[in-house]
């Protein structure tokens, strides 16, 4: 996932569209955005992005998880399979990201890039809810696709690289 | 200067999950899966030894704590589950990458090795409470049973002294395997806590013994593991010294933050120095109450517990 910051004006669509689309329970939410202001008046600089988890190739979740629930499916997607998630919280204190939380019912949830709308061709909710289409999703592997062409076109960044765990969301900057 | 805030989703008031997840059962349990640690290192080891008659409060007194710590310490974790009717999941997969899964078999082992242990010298140390309760003559197979697990004891030993230090080791390590929270994401909390957990069982062992050799040789095994310990906490905090942003931020939370009284009063002081100090005084000769350095080991023991879990949760790499 590719996200562009100059674009995004923090309207938080794509949290609502997140909570309606998963039946996020409510006071709980698996995408959020964060308002960073940089600089001394008056170089003062703001940035606004949608953050949610980051799918990490190398993800300490998956690592900690004692039962083996947190897993990468194929294409890169980190996943929770709730009966057989224990709740034992290892992976909440893993994430560098703090993506994930615990669900009323016991097991822990997070963003799953909609799963489930992927394998039927659709983008994740909050993607195609934007209105000012700063999100992008799309295949790295594919040097051809949208996401790719932006990441070589243009400066981006990821969210705490020094943890190690190589995030899958790019923050166009 | 960079100020960041949310302005949707989270950290707000009321509404917000506590990312604080992990309380008072969790160091709990670390504190007594450390503690029956270090008790069955040293039963087994003096079993094996043969030093089970110069030396009984270690090998047949103090082993019926690990028992009912393992026990109470397994309820605790149960308890912190938010899934629990799921646990047995643990059990369907071995996870070789996750010091958790690790632990849950070592559990699964370690704690009936402890029952067995504590049955097989339940005869010999507590005939008052037999020849009370009679358990021997009304279940005639508790006899042959018995007689199973004394010969097989010496197995039972051999088997507990690697369980019982990767037990020890596990609960650090557990910790330490989280990279999210910098205060922990050190490998020296293995070892810590390992040697925490040894002198709190040392500890233990002088509380309940009778025979002064015995306390004598203890109280010195003590003084030695505070020593030990000592120098790896002076290890951790040099780590943060030299590690990077996060680190910092986290060792300010023990060296000048809102957890340094607690750390270093409570814990290096009067959990480690003082009871160091005073059984340093008994060995030179003078006598003092064993109880009061043994019980501080003990309490330092638990209030370290506690400060790594809490303190550590407050660390993080974002916001």
């Amino acid at each position: 996932m590719v996200i562009d910051t100059l674009k995004c004006v923090g309207c938080s669509d794509c949290v609502v569209a997140c909570q309606t689309e998963n039946d996020v329970p409510h006071g709980y939410c698996r995408d959020w955005i964060t308002e960073s202001v940089s600089g001394s008046y008056p170089n003062v600089e703001l940035e606004l992005k949608s953050e949610r988890c980051n799918h990490c190739d190398n993800a300490p979740c998956v690592r900690c998880c004692p039962t083996g629930a947190s897993h990468i499916v194929e294409g890169g997607v980190v996943l929770v399979t709730a009966n057989e998630c224990i709740g034992c919280g290892a992976c909440i204190e893993s994430c560098p990201y703090d993506a994930r939380y615990q669900h009323p019912d016991g097991y822990v949830d997070k963003c799953t890039f909609c799963h489930h709308r992927l394998v039927k061709g659709q983008l994740p909710a909050c993607v195609s809810v934007c209105p000012t289409k700063c999100m992008y999703f799309g295949d790295l592997d594919n040097p051809n696709s949208e996401v790719s062409q932006l990441l070589k076109n243009r400066k981006y960044k990821t969210l705490a690289p020094e943890a190690g765990t190589n995030p899958h969301v790019f923050y166009l900057i | 200067m960079q100020e960041e805030l949310f302005t949707s989703g989270r950290h707000i008031p009321n509404i917000d999950p506590s990312l604080q997840i992990w309380h008072w059962p969790i160091a709990l349990y670390l504190f007594l899966g450390g503690l029956a640690a270090g008790i069955l290192f040293f039963a087994a080891l003096f079993y094996i030894l043969g030093k089970e008659k110069e030396y009984p409060s270690a090998v047949k007194i103090a082993t019926t704590i690990p028992p009912i710590a393992l026990s109470l310490g397994l309820l605790a974790l149960v308890y912190d589950l938010t899934h629990p009717l799921y646990t047995w999941q643990l059990y369907t997969t071995f996870r070789i990458e996750s010091p958790m899964s690790w632990g849950a078999w070592v559990l699964l082992i370690v704690t009936p090795l402890s029952f067995l242990w504590t049955f097989s010298f339940y005869r010999e140390s507590f005939s008052n409470i037999e020849s009370k309760l009679n358990l021997f003559k009304r279940l005639k197979f508790l006899n042959t049973f018995e007689k199973f697990v004394i010969t097989n004891r010496k197995y039972i030993a051999y088997a507990l002294i690697p369980l019982s230090i990767i037990l020890g080791v596990y609960t650090g390590i557990l910790l330490s395997a989280f990279n999210a929270r910098p205060l922990w994401n050190n490998a020296i909390l293995g070892p810590l806590f390992l040697t925490s957990g040894l002198s709190t069982g040392a500890a233990t062992i002088i509380l309940l013994s009778k025979s002064i050799k015995e306390r004598h040789l203890f109280g010195k095994i003590d003084l030695g593991l505070i020593i030990i310990e000592l120098a790896l906490i002076i290890h951790m905090i040099m780590g943060y010294y030299a590690g990077s942003q996060v680190q910092l931020e986290a060792m300010e939370l023990l060296v000048g933050g809102e957890f340094t009284l607690m750390f270093f009063g409570f814990v290096v002081l009067l959990g480690l120095l003082v009871p160091a100090l005073l059984e340093l005084i008994e060995l030179t000769g003078y006598k003092v109450p064993v109880i009061v350095p043994a019980i501080m080991v003990i309490i330092g023991g638990l209030i370290f517990r506690f400060i790594m879990i809490e303190a550590g949760q407050l660390t993080r790499y974002l916001y």
